[in-house]
């Protein structure tokens, strides 16, 4: 049943599919209509559901996120697509003041189910306002649960549970994920607390998610040909974390690294690396150890973009760092 | 005038007035009331008491429908006890008890009723209203004839997400009804050294909205306008915007020391107050006489003793329940 599909296409089938088997599901966004999605994600999408339900919006992140989130109490499903996760920031009062706090101020009288999609990371040489990673100030948030899917497979499945759940969902789309072809099977279904391990291993666990998989994965292969075998780990929930599975391949492995592209200070791996230090540090045989970004605005030079990104050189040496070799 | 313009006025007939009074001093006495309970520490974190706009709300409500929806801000009191919110559930809120319409999570500023399409109680200033407009789309999109009404201070219209929801609403053209309580401050900022542009419902204008300012101290006038407003967008002419020039007569919330306005100026605005001027109004016409008002006052008194008496009898929150509420039961 499977198909070779780009990340793109996996989130648009998904789209697509929803919207057509729930009448409540739209999309709204600037630019997800007659442009055709900043990432080309709703591309054509238009034509076939109409203006209504693949609404753009003027550029109003803080207008347009709102009435998503308006528009899911009143009954309706929709998709919010926000272009960057820097734009997101204007939008920040809504997802925060309303969508994760009315089901909770209002003593669960009220839940909001909207599902707001936005694009994050570097890697397009698109310099400081556009490039950079802010997945863990919203995994910071009580009221949302948060996604960032990596493969194709749960670019496309995620959604269908993300639409289904009664709260508000915020999923992560690494723009350098979009053009990725992998096999799609629509209909494996996948739930949203599980982290999943892309790879097993006995030596080190290295832990991800979102853009950094597959540099993870990279840094594995080459680990193997030194004979060390890295178990990775891709989170794919960041929001609420999984930490059974964390704790179950640290314990095997007794050693880690955390890949993520936020900036280092405060990150999500500042997070993963406390619960393994609650919750396994007894199985350690050496300190977390963690891959993040440069702290700076990413700049615009390739050479310089990639030096402040985590790179599959920079895994390994964190791996072999913790192994003592 | 039309026939049409003439059913939309409203028909002071005896028991509408009868309405409309206890309506307002419903809100007056129950405010006196939490100011009290305030400085008894009953009622704690911020207050923020709506003596003296008590005809907008009043007003605007008469012209609603059950299945319309109604946003508010933290002044919002008298909004929820208008829509037929139970006074004992707002009071207990306010306590912060279990017996609180949220279960006491939200406090003053947070009054929710999902049984009366009433969605807050939103302290961020001019957040509300994105989230008016989200619950127009939805029922336009649903075909639905229901109205979303959206109260605010003036104070929203200085920040983005009023100028956002504005431009939004014209350009989907939905069905909902603002209505900017225009008191003359945000906190101690007078419109005039906030605004370049004082004349709000100017503002409202240039995105092609329909608008109109009226006297927020009359609760005729009030109701009038917000009938007209209703029923154009009831009727799918898009959104209304209502600019109620109104005046609060209390401080902003209770630890506001009022330096910025004399209490000349507020005691003239006492003296044309909404309660007042209806009930010289209703009096001196004869639609009311003085024991109708002492009956009313006599219902309410006992209303607010219940109350009050609900919510010191309701129990607290249990701790164990700190996390619930949250997200949904998992
Ligand atoms: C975004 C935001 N900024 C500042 C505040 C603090 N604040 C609370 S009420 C208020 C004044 C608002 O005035 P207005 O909108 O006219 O409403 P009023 O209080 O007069 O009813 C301010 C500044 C806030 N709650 N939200």
């Amino acid at each position: 049943m499977s198909e070779q599909v780009t990340y793109r296409d996996a989130v648009g089938a998904a789209i697509r599919d929803a919207m057509t088997a729930d009448d409540r599901v739209f999309i709204m966004g600037e630019d997800v209509g007659r442009y055709g999605g900043t990432y080309a994600v709703t591309k054509g999408m238009i034509e076939d559901f109409g203006e209504d339900r693949v609404r753009d919006t003027p550029l109003s992140e803080s207008g347009f996120t709102g009435a998503g989130i308006g528009a899911a109490l009143g009954g309706m499903k929709p998709i919010v697509e926000i272009m960057t996760v820097n734009f997101s920031l204007l939008a920040l009062d809504q997802i925060l003041n309303t969508a994760a706090t009315f089901r909770h101020m209002s003593g669960g009288q009220l839940n909001i189910p909207v599902v707001i999609r936005i694009s994050t990371g570097a890697g397009r040489q698109l310099a400081a306002q556009h490039s950079h990673s802010l997945e863990n100030w919203y995994a910071h948030i009580p009221g949302l649960k948060v996604l960032a899917p990596a493969t194709v497979q749960d670019a496309y499945a995620m959604l269908r549970p993300a639409l289904e759940d009664p709260d508000p969902v915020v999923i992560f789309e690494h723009v350098m994920l979009y053009g990725r072809t992998e096999a799609l099977d629509k209909e494996a279904t996948v739930d949203l607390s599980s982290a999943a391990v892309r790879r097993n291993g006995s030596d080190i666990s290295l832990i991800t998610y979102g853009g950094s998989l597959y540099k993870t994965l990279e840094a594995a292969e080459k680990l193997a040909e030194d004979g060390i075998s890295a178990e990775v780990i891709d989170l794919r929930v960041l929001r609420p974390l999984d930490d059974a599975t964390i704790l179950k391949s640290v314990g095997k492995t007794r050693r880690a690294v955390i890949v993520d592209e936020g900036w280092k200070t405060g990150s999500l791996a500042a997070e993963v690396s406390a619960r393994i230090m609650e919750g396994g540090f007894w199985s350690l045989d050496a300190p977390v150890g963690r891959v993040c970004s440069a702290e700076v605005p990413i700049p615009y030079p390739k050479h310089l973009e990639d030096a402040a990104l985590p790179q599959v050189d920079r895994i390994i040496a964190a791996a072999k760092l913790a192994l003592g070799r | 005038m039309s026939a049409k313009d003439k059913d939309l006025r409203p028909h002071l007939t005896r028991d509408h007035c009868l309405d409309l009074m206890r309506n307002m001093l419903r809100i007056r006495r129950f405010e006196e009331k939490a100011a009290e309970l305030y400085t008894q520490e009953k009622i704690r974190g911020f207050l923020h008491l709506y003596i003296g706009e008590e005809a907008v709300a009043t007003g605007v409500m008469q012209t609603l429908t059950p299945e319309d929806a109604i946003v508010a801000t933290y002044r919002e009191h008298g909004h929820a006890l208008v829509r037929g919110v139970p006074m004992t559930g707002v009071m207990a809120e306010m306590y912060g008890k279990s017996g609180g319409v949220s279960k006491g999570r939200g406090g003053s500023m947070h009054i929710f009723s999902a049984e009366h399409r009433f969605y807050g109680g939103n302290a961020i200033v001019g957040g509300g209203l994105p989230l008016a407009v989200g619950l127009a789309l939805a029922d336009k999109m649903q075909n639905r004839p229901n109205v979303t009404v959206c109260f605010f201070g003036e104070g929203a219209a200085a920040e983005g997400e009023f100028h956002e929801s504005l431009n939004l609403a014209a350009l989907w053209q939905l069905p909902v009804l603002f209505v900017c309580e225009n008191n003359l401050y945000a906190m101690g900022t007078a419109l005039a050294r906030s605004e370049s542009e004082t004349d709000i419902h100017a503002k409202a204008a240039s995105y092609k909205i329909t608008s109109e300012a009226v006297d927020g101290m009359n609760v005729v006038d009030v109701e009038a306008a917000a009938r007209r407003a209703v029923a154009a967008v009831r009727d799918g002419k898009g959104p209304y915007f209502l600019e109620c020039r109104t005046y609060r007569f209390r401080a902003h919330s209770m630890f506001d020391p009022q330096l910025y306005r004399s209490k000349d100026e507020v005691t003239e605005w006492e003296e044309k107050g909404p309660i007042r001027r209806f009930s010289d109004w209703v009096t001196k016409s004869g639609l009311l006489h003085a024991d109708d008002i002492e009956a009313i006052e006599a219902d309410i008194a006992k209303e607010v003793e219940d109350a009050v008496a609900f919510a010191e009898a309701s129990p607290w929150e249990e701790v164990e329940t700190l996390l619930e509420d949250v997200g949904a039961a998992s």
